[in-house]
């Protein structure tokens, strides 16, 4: 029993291919890519007017779990995934506990084998505890096949500790995902410093909170001659300083989340807690300047940084609210919609940001649609127009602010390890 | 009386200048009644009216409450150390329970702007801001224009400056909106550290020089500036402030307009941002705000108490 899939517009960046052919899948790995490929006692699937392409990777979300299951369960939020047409996530540690031990790593890893919708590949503490101390048993940590380290959501503010958390991941190989932040300059700020929020009466968290943060840990990848990964990146000037970077050589990669490209500062005129995000909604400046990184390729993966919170968490007083929105069922049809369709990025692009880029940063050794490789895919309707509807998702928490928004593309058939696990 | 149809009173930005003018011709008529002997008017007989304050306050507090019983309303006051936020229920839920005790108008100050508006949103009875965060305090900003217009007969075309912490100052906010629908031009001065980023795109003139500010001003409105600020790096210290940005006879004499007025919301920090000769001297009108609160606060209530439901009746009935 395997899986034909036949017609489809193929795309695949790594092998520079876009073209019209049939995969066929055996097992879980694929077998052939050709034309008019025929198998006996296999699974048809008509792809004729859609686009197939590798398995899509999110390399930033939470899933919450152990800890906050009431916000989202490993369960639901690769449920979630495979709906979005993600086949691969990577969960950061800010569970608790938090993922600074082979134990905890085990039992995300376990609980998603019980859940069986797409892959994880955690990504462990930096620091014991996330407290920004002392580091955690990276050693350790890789040999429970965690893919990268990071403190997300508790910036390492010492800089010191990021200069050995560079040095001694090197040794193993893993990078450092940094969330750049200056807690000192963006404290008690709740969206971007600007006008907005002086109308608002909000506090402001300055552009320079991020900015400051990405050329010092720039600076300390070039001296430690170690691999940076800077996350979700929203200002103007962090991608200048990482398209510097990169053209003289340095290790640095970098993503950005599709809320940072679709929404403004104006986003939150009314509010709306689910437009409370960290780093905040910026500015048309910096969303074109995002958009010149993803096009020029300074900017090296799209993310979503989904952070599921519950409705009793967002459904308070502004100040209050935590950061964070879900993004796994919406990014596929945004990026499509405000990137492919608008002519900034191309599919393959698409397919290099959304794909094979993480897979290489992390590596996973997926991201490419070829023979012998995992048979991760992902088909996706270019043309399909929908609407966001809160209780079409299945994510447990609904804190969008797309939620009612109309997008274009989406994904029709996930596909893990050669086993479908959403068809729509 | 026509042309109100706002259940809630939340900020100024929402409110057009036909509006803000209703509420202040109403006020003239409701002032009337606070210098009688007799200080009441049944006009909200039957009324239950909820002051909700989750920060410290004795004028605008007061002043509500005075406000709705010289219009016979039935008033309860909670403050949240008594509320059951303290044993972890939602704000939310508070006023839902709030709610379900049938109670017609809530007036709310919370430290969290926007606080207002989210539950204005969701419960029934008139929501009015009694200040939320750095965001507005549309009653005060009303009683300054209130007490402006009286003074000086109009308020199109004078020129207003705003001294001090406007960053986070609600009040400012509030006076921008109002002052600048009504046709004032509005100056904004204090350290360049207390003006928040953008605020010209609000229409206001920007200036960290008092000279500038006092020099063609027809009117100061003084802000209060607070302790805290200092230890959050914002200015070096009182003694600077006083110097750089204190509001003195001395200096008033030299720049400013003969019949200059000087408000301030109160409370006052004698000696930092005003001098005691300034702010019980002859351009003061600081206490006559206070007196006009309860005057603009009686015209919001009837308004918002009238677009909620009540049956129009004669405002000035014995």
């Amino acid at each position: 029993m395997g899986l034909l899939i036949k017609n489809g517009r193929l795309i695949d960046a790594k092998n520079n291919i876009d073209q019209k052919c049939d995969i066929l899948i055996e097992t879980d790995k694929i077998a052939e890519i050709g034309d008019n490929l025929s198998a006996n006692n296999t699974e048809i699937f008509d792809a004729n007017g859609l686009t197939v392409v590798p398995g899509l990777i999110d390399m930033h979300v939470h899933l919450r779990e152990p800890g906050f299951e009431y916000k989202e369960t490993i369960y639901s939020g690769t449920q979630a995934a495979a709906r979005g047409g993600f086949t691969s996530l990577c969960c950061m540690p800010n569970t608790n506990p938090v993922a600074d031990n082979p134990g905890v790593i085990e039992f995300i890893l376990s609980q998603n084998k019980k859940a069986a919708f797409v892959n994880l590949f955690p990504i462990g503490a930096v620091s014991k505890g996330l407290k920004g101390e002392e580091l955690s048993e990276i050693a350790d940590l890789k040999s429970s096949a965690v893919v990268a380290l990071s403190d997300d959501g508790n910036p390492i503010e010492n800089p010191e500790l990021m200069r050995r958390a560079m040095e001694y991941a090197a040794m193993f190989d893993l990078p450092i995902i940094s969330h750049c932040e200056d807690r000192q300059l963006s404290a008690g700020g709740v969206m971007h410093e600007g006008y907005i929020s002086t109308r608002l009466g909000l506090k402001g968290i300055p552009r320079t909170s991020e900015i400051v943060v990405v050329a010092r840990d720039i600076e300390i990848a070039r001296f430690t001659n170690s691999r940076l990964h800077i996350a979700h990146i929203s200002c103007k000037e962090s991608v200048e300083l990482i398209r510097k970077a990169k053209s003289i050589g340095l290790k640095v990669s970098c993503e950005c989340c599709p809320h940072h490209f679709t929404l403004t500062q104006e986003a939150l005129i009314n509010y709306d807690t689910n437009t409370k995000v960290n780093p905040p909604l910026r500015t048309q400046e910096d969303i074109a300047a995002l958009k010149d990184g993803l096009k020029d390729g300074t900017i090296d993966c799209i993310a979503t940084d989904h952070a599921p919170h519950a409705e009793e968490d967002k459904d308070v007083e502004f100040d209050s609210a935590p950061f964070g929105i879900i993004g796994l069922e919406t990014a596929l049809g945004l990026v499509v919609s405000e990137l492919v369709d608008k002519g900034i990025i191309s599919w393959k692009q698409l397919v290099e940001k959304m794909s094979l880029n993480p897979s290489n940063i992390l590596g996973l050794s997926r991201g490419s649609l070829e023979k012998g490789a995992v048979a991760d895919i992902t088909i996706i309707d270019p043309k399909q127009e929908w609407t966001v509807r809160k209780e079409e998702l299945v994510s447990k928490s609904k804190n969008s602010p797309f939620i009612g928004r109309r997008l274009r593309g989406k994904a029709v058939l996930t596909v893990v390890s050669g086993r479908i696990v959403y068809k729509a | 009386m026509n042309g109100w149809n706002r259940k809630d009173l939340l900020g100024l930005e929402d409110l057009s200048r036909e509006e803000i003018e209703l509420i202040l011709e109403s006020a003239t008529s409701f002032k009337e009644i606070s210098t009688r002997t007799v200080k009441k008017v049944p006009t909200l007989r039957g009324k239950t009216i909820v002051l909700f304050f989750f920060e410290p306050s004795t004028r605008t507090r007061s002043s509500f409450e005075l406000a709705a019983k010289r219009l016979s309303a039935d008033t309860l006051s909670i403050a949240t150390s008594s509320s059951s936020i303290v044993k972890g229920e939602t704000l939310k839920d508070t006023l839902k329970n709030i709610e379900a005790m049938q109670v017609d108008i809530i007036i709310i100050r919370h430290s969290s702007s926007g606080t207002a508006k989210m539950l204005s949103e969701c419960v029934a009875p008139s929501v009015i801001n009694a200040g939320d965060g750095c965001h507005e305090h549309p009653t005060q900003g009303l009683l300054d224009i209130f007490t402006i217009k009286e003074k000086k007969g109009k308020v199109e075309g004078l020129n207003v400056s705003i001294i001090g912490d406007i960053a986070h100052s609600r009040v400012a906010r509030s006076n921008i909106w109002g002052l600048k629908k009504l046709g004032a031009e509005v100056t904004v001065c204090g350290p360049r550290t207390l003006i928040p980023q953008d605020i010209e795109k609000m229409g206001v003139r920007v200036t960290t020089d008092l000279t500038q500010a006092l020099k063609g001003a027809d009117v100061l409105n003084i802000l209060r500036i607070q302790r805290e600020r200092q230890k959050a790096i914002l200015f070096p210290s009182l003694r600077e402030y006083a110097i750089c940005f204190g509001v003195t006879r001395e200096k008033l004499n030299r720049f400013a307009k003969k019949d200059i007025l000087i408000l301030h919301p109160g409370p006052m920090n004698r000696g930092v941002e005003i001098t005691p000769d300034v702010a019980d001297g002859e351009y003061s009108v600081i206490l006559e705000q206070v007196t006009n609160g309860i005057a603009v606060r009686m015209a919001v209530l009837y308004l918002v108490a009238q677009a909620g439901g009540v049956e129009e009746q004669s405002i000035l009935e014995e």
